[in-house]
């Protein structure tokens, strides 16, 4: 069957008759191929700009957000369905076209249930209004005498007049002015209309079956790799795994054989190859020998150098998750004080599909296919990289690989855009699985220096908390890897990695958690380079934080949930979700550790729990510890889990479950190495992560509060997770981790390093 | 380059390629089909997976002179979203996946598993799986998906 080859000429005879069907959104891409901002940019004052009723009554959503695998897709369709009383099939949405949409902000730290989702609701809310007050003229009957049902207005009492949304605007616009005030994130719409009052939700709030699953089951949904533009041609980078320095010589004699080459591309550092085959570009790449001048500079070449440039340097910027009293002067006083230093390596992302990009740049206009966070700040990047305005930027989205915050920085859009200003024709650029290993920016590797002090009554009156991180340096406010490359400097250092998760809820009497972000942009591109890698740094500061507090109460000879909870005073929820998981999880509340035995394996459980922007989750983890080996199996993990009102609670446990395995796996298994010059795990072996077999049995609690606002799902599980197993471990074993992953060597070394009980 | 006839989803077709290339590309860019996507390039996570001959195979590594006669079945070979295939189906009943991106290759390698295997046990699955890499996380659904595909209780 001919799927994907209908030329341009064939779809503009089809025009309007147009049939849409998975087979043909390739098709409605090239129809999309239109210039960049030839239609105007949507205004957010617009009605239309947000919400379109089609001729067969179907509902689109226009949004910037995007499907990035978290099923947002279906819970914003939800909201918006549930607005306007139409059925969740007939809502579309149309998601990441910069031409098309406006910018709600980058789809990143969890944050669209949280915001996109009331810009959403009201912008439905809007249509409501308006749609209620044209079927009032309609029916002569006053619009509060009317009700909707499955998108037709019915008057209240006499069902017989009754007019639907498609006969009152179905493929007309409304010209609606609406309210909307602040931009991005911030942007409020229609404050001025009531929505819905969440007890009467009737489509928010029950499990819906995602949209985008069924075409990704049959090979029929369009991700931005199957994206295929007439006369495209295939890119392929050339990049050392090593502190990317200029090319002191290409040898272009080394790829003179390779059929189909078209150029070989060189900007600054910059270098590329174009071919037209995929198979060709590939094969240049691999072949074309390129000398590069020696790095001006080291980086610190294993941990133990890390970790002293990490305390050894000043911060750039202090964040304070946390400040009560004095927390110095209370230490001096307590008897009984305790110390700790905990360690976070590199971490990747680990796309299971590398970064990928089509881009077609003609002239002073640009049009990018992109599986980016961030539609608009793609469009930022690409107008800074090729120096033209942003509205002659098109940024089109598609699906790409799960990113988990690292596709918030689309270099791959880039370096296809360089590519196709070179060749001055479409390129599509994938990343080869060296290159995405190698250059992703790494989750920042963090230390964090604790100090508690404990007072006769055995009552915590002191917390020191110092998370020592490196902070993003590739962020929205810095420039990404092709623009270094091409001379294009970050004005700023960075962006912190967040200060959660350091023991901010608890009522400790005196009390400090900051964040000390550390200098780390170099002046050519590393290995190492840094970004938002999901629940940004509060994995290392709750496991830190929650670790120190465990090991405490085991000193005191407390239950650890019995202690929390002591500090817990004034977070009801916070409360809840501990005890909910107590509950779930049967935890009998004891001494830790467990009573030693000499069985080959040691079992053991721990708890852990924190809070991020708004939302609740404490978590039980039961390991296994095999003595002989120090390898952990982690059997079940037991979690509770408060993200405000639930939109879509199907929705909401796929991406805990997701969370919770991914805590393990970054628990277990995950640390990028290094030396002075490079990353040296460039591939799935030398970066390990959760395999089938050692998955464990999950048992989640989803609390839906109806009285709190909707927040995401897309992080705040995963924080708890290695904390909870840490001290499992502990548990069962009596030997403390302090170091992550929590390798069979490391876990044996803490096993030798303990007294036997 | 040479001329490669391809028994591909019950069709055949020749192909002017270069022997050496995988026969992920072959699929992708002359067959247009979208199903195997390119991972790794080096059989480490299983995304490009494809059944031939009954077992599954990393068509990333899979030199496309290497494949002979042999029938090559793709995601887009068993169903679609009007007519799924009773794995495709249970994926979408058990909403098992999130981004979608390994899901060619879990449904693929579970494909293999089930002709060979009816019946299998969840330490089956688990083993059969274990070369599939799943970032996501979503494996608990999976295992529940080809449970559910092969007639068993989930």
């Amino acid at each position: 069957m001919k799927k994907f080859d209908l030329s341009r000429r064939e779809l503009l005879k089809a025009g309007g008759a147009l049939i849409v069907s998975f087979n043909l959104f390739p098709a409605m891409d090239l129809l999309a191929q239109a210039e960049p901002g030839a239609q105007g940019m949507p205004d957010p004052k617009q009605l239309d700009s947000w919400i379109a009723v089609a001729q067969d009554g179907t509902v689109t959503v226009f949004t910037s957000k995007v499907e990035l695998g978290t099923g947002i897709k279906t819970a914003l369709a939800q909201i918006a369905a549930e607005e306007l009383d139409v059925p969740l099939a007939k809502i579309k949405v149309d998601m990441g076209d910069t031409d098309k949409t406006i910018d709600q902000a980058t789809t990143s730290g969890s944050r669209t249930i949280e915001r996109a989702g009331p810009q959403i609701r009201q912008a439905a809310a809007a249509a409501r209004k308006e749609l209620l007050r044209l079927a009032s003229q309609r029916l002569g009957a006053p619009a509060e005498k009317l009700t909707v049902k499955d998108g037709i207005v019915s008057v209240a009492g006499n069902p017989s007049k009754r007019v639907s949304y498609a006969q009152l605007i179905g493929g007309k616009r409304f010209n609606v002015t609406i309210q909307a005030e602040g931009k991005a994130g911030e942007l409020k719409l229609a404050q001025d209309v009531k929505a819905k009052d969440p007890n009467e939700y009737q489509t928010v709030g029950k499990p819906a079956p995602r949209v985008d699953v069924p075409p990704k089951t049959t090979g029929e949904a369009v991700y931005v790799h199957d994206v295929r533009i007439p006369g495209m041609l295939h890119g392929r980078v050339v990049r050392p795994p090593v502190i990317n320095t200029a090319p002191a010589s290409i040898d272009e004699d080394s790829v003179k054989d390779i059929p189909g080459l078209v150029k070989i591309v060189r900007e600054g550092s910059f270098v590329g190859v174009v071919a037209k085959t995929e198979w060709a570009a590939i094969q240049a790449a691999q072949k074309l020998k390129v000398t590069w001048e020696k790095p001006p500079f080291q980086l610190p070449a294993n941990r133990e150098e890390l970790d002293k440039y990490l305390t050894g340097n000043k911060s750039f910027t202090t964040l304070k998750a946390g400040e009560k009293g004095d927390p110095a002067g209370a230490l001096d006083k307590t008897k009984k004080r305790y110390e700790a230093v905990f360690r976070w390596p590199f971490q990747m992302h680990g796309m299971i599909g590398p970064s990928c990009a089509v881009a077609d740049v003609r002239g002073n206009k640009a049009t990018v296919w992109s599986g980016c966070q961030g539609p608009f700040r793609t469009r930022a990047s690409i107008s800074s990289l090729l120096k033209i305005p942003e509205e002659n930027v098109r940024v089109i989205y598609h699906e790409g690989s799960g990113s988990y915050g690292r596709l918030s920085n689309d270099d791959g859009a880039e370096d296809a855009a360089l590519l196709s200003r070179a060749v001055g024709a479409p390129v599509r650029i994938q990343w080869m699985r060296q290159d995405e290993h190698g250059w992703e920016p790494k989750g920042p590797a963090q230390l964090q220096k604790l100090r508690a002090g404990v007072d006769a009554d055995g009552k915590i009156v002191a917390w020191e908390f110092v998370d020592y991180s490196l902070p993003w340096t590739v962020a929205a406010t810095t420039t990404l890897l092709a623009s270094q490359q091409i001379g294009l400097k970050s004005k700023v250092p960075g962006q912190g990695n967040g200060n959660q998760g350091g023991g901010e809820i608890y009522a400790f009497e005196n009390t400090k958690v900051l964040a000390e972000e550390i200098p780390w942009m170099k002046p050519e591109p590393i290995p190492l380079r840094t970004s938002n890698l999901r629940a940004p740094g509060q994995l290392s500061r709750c496991f830190a934080s929650e670790t120190l507090l465990s090991e405490i109460a085991a000193d005191l000879g407390v239950d650890p949930i019995e202690l929390r909870l002591r500090y817990l005073t004034a977070d009801a929820r916070a409360t809840d979700v501990l005890k909910r998981v107590a509950e779930k999880s049967q935890w009998q509340r004891r001494r830790q550790p467990a009573e030693a035995s000499n069985a080959p394996t040691a079992k053991g459980r721990g708890v852990a729990m924190t809070r991020r922007a708004g939302g609740y989750t404490a978590a039980v983890a039961d390991v296994e510890v095999e003595r002989a080996t120090g390898k952990v199996a982690v059997r079940r993990i037991t979690l509770t889990h408060d993200c405000g009102l639930i939109v879509n609670p199907d929705g909401v446990k796929n991406q805990v479950e997701g969370n919770i395995v991914q805590g393990v796996s970054r628990a277990l298994y995950e640390e990028v190495a290094f030396d002075g010059n490079a990353v040296t795990s460039v591939d799935w072996e030398g970066y390990p992560i959760l395999r089938f077999p050692d998955v464990p049995e999950l048992d989640i609690v989803l609390i839906d509060r109806r009285d709190v606002s909707p927040l995401g799902a897309g992080e705040l599980s995963t924080v708890p997770i290695p904390a909870a197993i840490g001290n499992a471990i502990f548990d069962a074993t009596g030997a403390r981790l302090r170091d992550v992953p929590f390798t069979p060597k490391r876990v044996l070394a803490a096993l030798k390093a303990t007294k036997p009980a | 380059m040479a001329k490669i006839s391809l028994k591909v989803n019950g069709q055949s077709r020749a192909v002017d390629v270069d022997p050496a290339m995988p026969l992920l590309y072959v699929l992708r860019n002359d067959f247009k089909l979208n199903g195997p996507k390119f991972g790794c390039g080096l059989g480490q996570c299983g995304a490009c997976t494809v059944v031939m001959n009954g077992n599954a195979i990393r068509s990333c590594v899979t030199e496309v002179k290497d494949v002979g006669g042999r029938a090559i079945t793709t995601l887009e070979g068993l169903g679609s979203v009007k007519k799924p295939h009773p794995l495709q189906k249970a994926f979408m009943d058990e909403q098992a996946l999130q981004c979608g991106y390994c899901i060619n290759g879990f449904i693929m390698s579970a494909k293999a598993l089930l002709d060979k295997n009816p019946k299998p046990t969840d330490a089956d699955i688990k083993e059969a799986l274990a070369g599939n890499l799943c970032r996501c996380g979503t494996h608990t659904r999976i295992l529940r998906a080809v449970k559910r595909a092969s007639g068993q209780k989930v």
